[in-house]
């Protein structure tokens, strides 16, 4: 099984209201899997009846090759993005507490506890309350909760939320030393450099529809619109112009560079950048000639808003 | 170790290692106990001693009355009537007795005034008038030239000895002692029913302000945790209750054996004196007899069961409750239906079982599963036949059953819900979900 996670036509209604309608996704193993979407969108309700918190109406989910069912809970990691800690139980226990219940025995998760508080540098926090701890450092400890049993697979819900940049880095590199280690990773977030940064998949639910699913690359080579962006040295501004806009859509565009030179976005149409290029070296110096990628934001908020 | 164990012991430990939890144990048998000796040090106090003037025109009954602990009688009948009515105030008399010439002693439709400005108590009143009849019988006696000795000698007196069938004999006023153990185990069940009840609430209330409740529910079942929560709770009542029946029964071995070792002193005082406090020190001694041969056993454990069962019954209400709403406060609107009917059984208790411990309606409401814990405990001093315990127990936990199906389905839906207080509408509605 090249998928970990495979979500079948799973259809969730709350009284008359669809929460998620017939969605279907597919998780490859190894993989960063952004789940995007807008607030309402229906992410929570997804990755609570990825969690068995709730089951749905019908369609089914499909673990590691087989259909979810409870012994499936060891396997998963979950962060949720509301989440809070009993405050007046000791963080070593609480921990032991939480980890016992995702089926580890107490020698094990004290074993795995020691290692994660040695890693994050909390080792002196074991006797302390949560009540004496700052948020951040809470949130420390739910992390440090939710990848304990060393899941195959773990869902972030805003997993950066209340850290400080410092400390979000740090979340960020065990993150990817998670992947590189065999996990999967589901990450559900709002900030979109995030998913741009780590997310090599994603898919985006909307009004409780997918609208996109895919490889990242394949997302954007989808999304791209063929456009560039030109910097060019010339001394003949007008007829550079004249001869762009008989065959392309030009725009002003601005970028940073050193010269002070005329900055366009060219929109190429059908055609390939080799003819714009050539157009272009015969009137001047080109500083600047690059492919207008489109972001997860643009994607995101072209997509929604349609 | 299975899951819900572990939620069991966590919720145990959280309890019991409560600061209250410690402090309610130790300090509240301690705090009744102080509370009792105030009520009776109290009632012990000596009131001030009260100023009675008494106007007697004829001066046959003022003799009569007698100077006691509380009350001082001053022979006022030579002072003018107006004078002293005036003066009550001035020399700080309680009252002003009256007492007019007796013309017909048969019927005195003369008017025996007392003038007071405060309100006499009902037992002072019919104290005094005790007195004045008492002295108008003995002359009326002695008008019709009856000998009062005799009529003294020849009154009898009569004391009906309670036994039951099987020929042991009881005490007189066994009742009162019964319905008050009863009434006491039935209160008790109230009590911890609405304290553990509300424990129950407020740990869910907690886990989910707290928001651990979505990490919990990824591992666990909702259902296990309120289990395990309602479970934990109770075990923790349940030692509260073993420590306490501990120091309540090493009191009563203190206070049997205190009775036994007091009885020595005795041979140093007069025969009569001696004959006296042996009636006193075997009554004592029967009450305590009594104490020792009620079903103890039975009433202990049957305690024990209707405590986990009313407890369970009840809590789970309290439990979908809490998850229903997101602060304690607007937990008050479900609250309240689920305490009047506790309530209802402490009335029941007090008011029909002490009457007619085994009649129709103590019967039906200790059938009833949400009075029975309370209603079925009053009853079992006075002797229950054991397969009405048996039914009542059976139905008391078959409709936990039921409820607890119909509570965790709101508990479910409700842990996750934050933000807005639902209605009874609403709540139905999660039912169906």
């Amino acid at each position: 099984m090249n998928n970990i996670l495979e979500v079948e036509k799973v259809v969730k209604q709350y009284g008359d209201y669809v929460a998620l309608n017939a969605i279907s996704l597919t998780v490859p193993r190894g993989s960063i899997y952004g789940l995007l979407g807008p607030n309402g969108a229906g992410k929570t309700s997804l990755i609570r009846i990825i969690n068995q918190i709730t089951m749905p109406d019908s369609g089914a989910v499909i673990f590691d090759g087989e259909k979810l069912q409870p012994k499936h809970v060891q396997y998963i990691g979950y962060l949720p993005e509301e989440r809070g800690l009993y405050k007046s139980m000791k963080v070593g226990e609480q921990c032991l507490y939480l980890a016992q219940m995702k089926g580890l025995s107490k020698e094990e998760a004290k074993k795995q506890l020691v290692y994660w508080f040695e890693r994050l540098g909390i080792e002196g926090w074991w006797n302390k309350k949560i009540q004496e701890l700052s948020k951040g450092m809470a949130q420390k400890i739910q992390f440090v909760v939710c990848v304990l049993h060393k899941p195959k697979l773990l869902i972030f819900d805003e997993p950066f939320s209340g850290f400080d940049p410092v400390n979000a880095n740090i979340i960020k590199d065990e993150i990817l030393e998670l992947q590189k280690q065999g996990s999967t990773i589901i990450f559900s977030t709002h900030r979109m450099e995030s998913v741009e940064e780590l997310c090599d998949h994603i898919a985006l639910i909307h009004k409780s529809n997918k609208l996109i699913e895919g490889k990242l690359t394949d997302v954007k080579k989808e999304y791209r619109t063929n456009s560039f962006e030109v910097g060019i040295l010339t001394d003949n501004v007008e007829g550079l112009l004249y001869d762009i806009t008989q065959k392309f859509t030009v725009g002003q565009t601005n970028f940073k560079s050193l010269n002070d030179e005329l900055k366009l976005e060219i929109q190429l149409g059908a055609a390939a950048p080799n003819e714009l290029l050539h157009l272009l070296t015969q009137r001047g110096q080109v500083t600047h000639f690059l492919e207008k990628i489109p972001s997860v934001n643009d994607i995101f908020i072209k997509t929604v808003s349609e | 170790m299975s899951i819900l164990s572990l939620i069991i012991k966590r919720e145990f430990i959280a309890k019991v290692r409560n600061k209250s939890f410690i402090v309610m144990t130790f300090l509240s048998p301690l705090l009744f106990v102080g509370i009792a000796a105030f009520v009776g040090y109290l009632s012990s106090i000596k009131a001030d001693v009260k100023k009675i003037a008494i106007h007697d025109e004829s001066g046959i009954f003022v003799n009569e009355f007698k100077n006691t602990s509380e009350f001082q009688y001053l022979n006022l009948s030579s002072v003018d009537m107006k004078i002293l009515k005036d003066s009550i105030v001035k020399d700080s008399y309680e009252g002003l007795l009256f007492i007019p010439k007796v013309i017909d002693s048969l019927s005195p439709q003369h008017k025996i005034q007392f003038i007071s400005n405060d309100s006499p108590s009902i037992s002072f009143l019919s104290e005094t008038e005790d007195i004045i009849a008492q002295k108008l019988t003995k002359i009326n006696f002695e008008k019709a030239k009856l000998d009062t000795l005799a009529i003294k000698n020849a009154q009898a007196k009569v004391n009906i000895s309670v036994a039951k069938s099987s020929g042991e004999e009881t005490l007189k006023g066994l009742n009162e002692i019964k319905i008050a153990i009863g009434g006491a185990f039935g209160y008790l069940i109230m009590m911890f029913i609405i304290i553990y009840g509300n424990m129950v609430m407020r740990s869910v209330i907690e886990e989910k302000t707290n928001r651990i409740i979505e990490i919990i529910i990824s591992s666990v079942k909702p259902f296990q945790l309120m289990m395990g929560k309602i479970i934990g709770t109770s075990l923790a009542g349940v030692l509260q209750f073993f420590i306490w029946a501990l120091l309540g029964l090493t009191f009563m071995f203190v206070a049997s054996s205190f009775f036994g070792i007091d009885a020595s002193p005795t041979a140093k005082m007069s025969p009569e004196m001696m004959h006296q406090a042996q009636a006193h020190f075997s009554t004592a001694q029967m009450y305590i007899k009594e104490l020792w041969n009620l079903p103890i056993a039975t009433i202990l454990s049957c305690f024990v069961i209707y405590f986990i069962g009313g407890y369970f019954l009840y809590s789970s209400f309290y439990a979908a409750i809490g998850a229903a709403v997101d602060n304690e406060t607007d937990s008050q609107q479900f609250l309240l239906p689920i305490i009047m009917p506790l309530i209802l059984g402490v009335y029941i208790g007090f008011f029909t079982v002490i009457n007619d411990p085994n009649g129709t309606i103590a019967t039906v409401f200790s059938m009833v599963p949400l009075t029975s814990p309370i209603v079925m405990l009053m009853r079992i001093p006075f002797g229950v036949p054991w397969w009405q315990i048996a039914l009542s127990i059976t139905i008391l936990f078959g409709t936990f059953l039921g409820v607890v199906w119909f509570a965790s389905k709101i508990y479910r839906v409700g842990i996750l819900m934050y933000g807005k207080k639902p209605s009874w509408k609403e709540l139905y509605k999660w039912l169906q979900y």
